[in-house]
């Protein structure tokens, strides 16, 4: 089966008045369809940027993207993303900021505004549809943010740390109810994150940076014996410690 | 906006105050009666300041302390008030002034939204004209009122713009300031959801910049007063401006300090309209 994502030798470079950074050098992996990826690395090594260049919010300055085997700008592979912060707008309703993404493209009609209103009553936000956003909890306000995108319905999600900005207790929680949320509509994702246990706990492979400039370090595959695979169910997995004890020694080894 | 603020705090207040005294704890009594004393006393206190001026300035200029011919007296302003009101020609006055001050305001608003709008599309074009709106920002703008009436000729156009030219940089470049001030995320994520500058502008900087807007109309209401002040000092047949100096050119004080007067609550009718809009739009958003 063709990948849906196809990233070949990658270069990226920030330019600025005091010269040059190079943030990633010759990155090159595949995600097929389906299939959780996450990417883990140092802080600042280049995550982030290589989503970027992913969603085609920038340009790679060398190599190439592709999707579906399309190069990205042909492409009409549908990306979500999903940044760190929720950035629900406080001058709109719930509601009305899941539709933010269907107005922007022109896609409002009957049936999506449906869609909206079913998704929003699938994860439980149904009576806080008409409610601001700051009525919502930090949990509330990022499921809010995934149906934003969700709704559009993407062939393939980027997650940039999605969860890093809510404290522990809630963040254990969302990352167990999106990754299920993910996992039982079989999107296809690509989730950005700093913190190993996450990415251990949601995805099928796990790709390692080196720090900056980033390259690949290894490429990990994760399988969990289990017969309801959920985030939380793998936390409490033997296999989990041995996953995160390798990913661990991996990026210190390159440190 | 303070006064607006602590009215509304003053309803809820009230309403609290009367529902529930019987609920509440004696702690809970205790802190509204202090409260409830405390608003009865600014209230007092802000009549009374008004009162004892009136009283004082009426009582001096009576008692020959000071020369009412200089410094008029309440009673005085009130009378030519009214032989104005009778004869009608105030509402002249009154009606040009607010007339040629609620065109500049509008005028001013519309085009540094419009201005700022455009210097946010084109970072090159706000940094090219940067030096130049700084330095009009600065100039003292009834410097510019005489060559105005060259300009335009003495009647109302050259007023509203002079009402204008006092208030557009800076209104222009402090909303220019507050659309590149919006949080650069929220337009990451407008892009990553396919979305282009138009849609940043419409979704994600107007809609977060109305407070902006807001305080900005406020500042503006007062500077076009000012500048419609100015220009009718220099260039009016009517309006309180051309009022005020008429006045004090035949020695005129009642009607010199009626108009000052009318001035003070002018300004206080058109801040309070502002608020007014500002407190539609808080619940609308």
């Amino acid at each position: 089966m063709e990948p849906i994502l196809e990233l070949k030798n990658i270069n990226y470079a920030y330019h600025s008045l005091e010269g040059e950074t190079k943030a990633l050098t010759d990155i090159s992996f595949s995600v097929s369809s389906g299939e959780f990826v996450a990417i883990v690395g140092p802080s600042g090594c280049g995550k982030s940027t290589l989503l970027s260049i992913i969603s085609g919010l920038i340009d790679a300055e060398d190599g190439q993207v592709k999707l579906n085997v399309k190069a990205l700008r042909e492409s009409s592979t549908n990306i979500g993303y999903m940044l760190q912060h929720d950035h629900l707008f406080e001058w709109r309703t719930v509601y009305r900021n899941v539709l933010l993404g269907l107005e922007i493209r022109h896609m409002l009609s009957e049936r999506s505004r449906e869609y909206a209103h079913e998704l929003l009553e699938l994860y439980g936000l149904k009576q806080f549809e008409n409610a601001k956003p700051s009525e919502l909890s930090g949990g509330m306000r990022q499921r809010a943010a995934l149906i934003r995108t969700l709704v559009l319905d993407p062939d393939i999600l980027l997650l940039d740390e999605p969860f890093s900005a809510l404290d522990y207790q809630t963040r254990l929680s969302v990352c167990d109810d999106i990754g299920q949320i993910l996992r039982n509509a079989h999107k296809t994702a690509v989730l950005v994150t700093h913190d190993l246990s996450e990415a251990v706990s949601m995805a099928d492979r796990v790709v390692v940076l080196t720090p900056r400039p980033a390259s690949i370090a290894k490429i990990i595959p994760i399988t969990f014996e289990l017969e309801a695979d959920t985030p939380m169910n793998r936390r409490n997995a033997p296999e989990f410690k041995h996953y995160f004890n390798i990913i661990w020694k991996e990026l210190n080894t390159n440190a | 906006m303070r006064d607006i603020s602590t009215g509304q705090c003053k309803t809820q207040e009230a309403a609290c105050i009367t529902q529930n005294t019987a609920v509440f704890s004696a702690g809970q009594r205790n802190f509204l009666h202090g409260r409830k004393l405390h608003r009865r006393i600014v209230c007092f206190s802000r009549a009374a300041i008004l009162i004892c001026f009136l009283f004082l300035w009426e009582f001096t200029a009576r008692a020959g302390i000071i020369d009412s011919f200089i410094f008029s007296s309440p009673s005085q302003v009130t009378r030519c008030f009214l032989e104005m009101v009778t004869d009608k020609s105030i509402f002249l006055h009154l009606w040009s002034t607010l007339y040629e001050t609620i065109a500049s305001f509008l005028l001013t608003t519309l085009i540094s939204i419009l201005a700022a709008v455009l210097l946010w599309c084109s970072r090159k074009l706000s940094e090219i004209l940067d030096p130049y709106l700084v330095v009009l920002n600065s100039l003292p703008k009834s410097a510019l009122a005489p060559l105005l009436i060259v300009w335009l000729g003495a009647n109302q156009t050259t007023i509203i713009v002079a009402g204008m030219s006092v208030a557009i940089f800076g209104s222009i470049l402090n909303l220019y300031t507050s659309f590149t001030g919006v949080d650069q995320e929220k337009i990451k994520l407008i892009y990553t959801l396919r979305g282009n500058k138009w849609h940043a502008l419409t979704k994600v900087v107007l809609p977060s910049s109305i407070p902006a807007i807001i305080s900005n109309m406020k500042v503006n209401i007062g500077l076009c007063l000012v500048g419609v002040v100015i220009g009718e000092f220099l260039a009016a047949r009517s309006g309180l401006g051309y009022l005020i100096i008429y006045s004090s050119q035949v020695f005129k004080m009642d009607w010199l300090l009626m108009s000052i007067i009318l001035l003070c609550i002018m300004a206080m009718l058109l801040y309070s309209l502002i608020n007014l809009l500002e407190k539609w739009c808080r619940r609308r958003y």
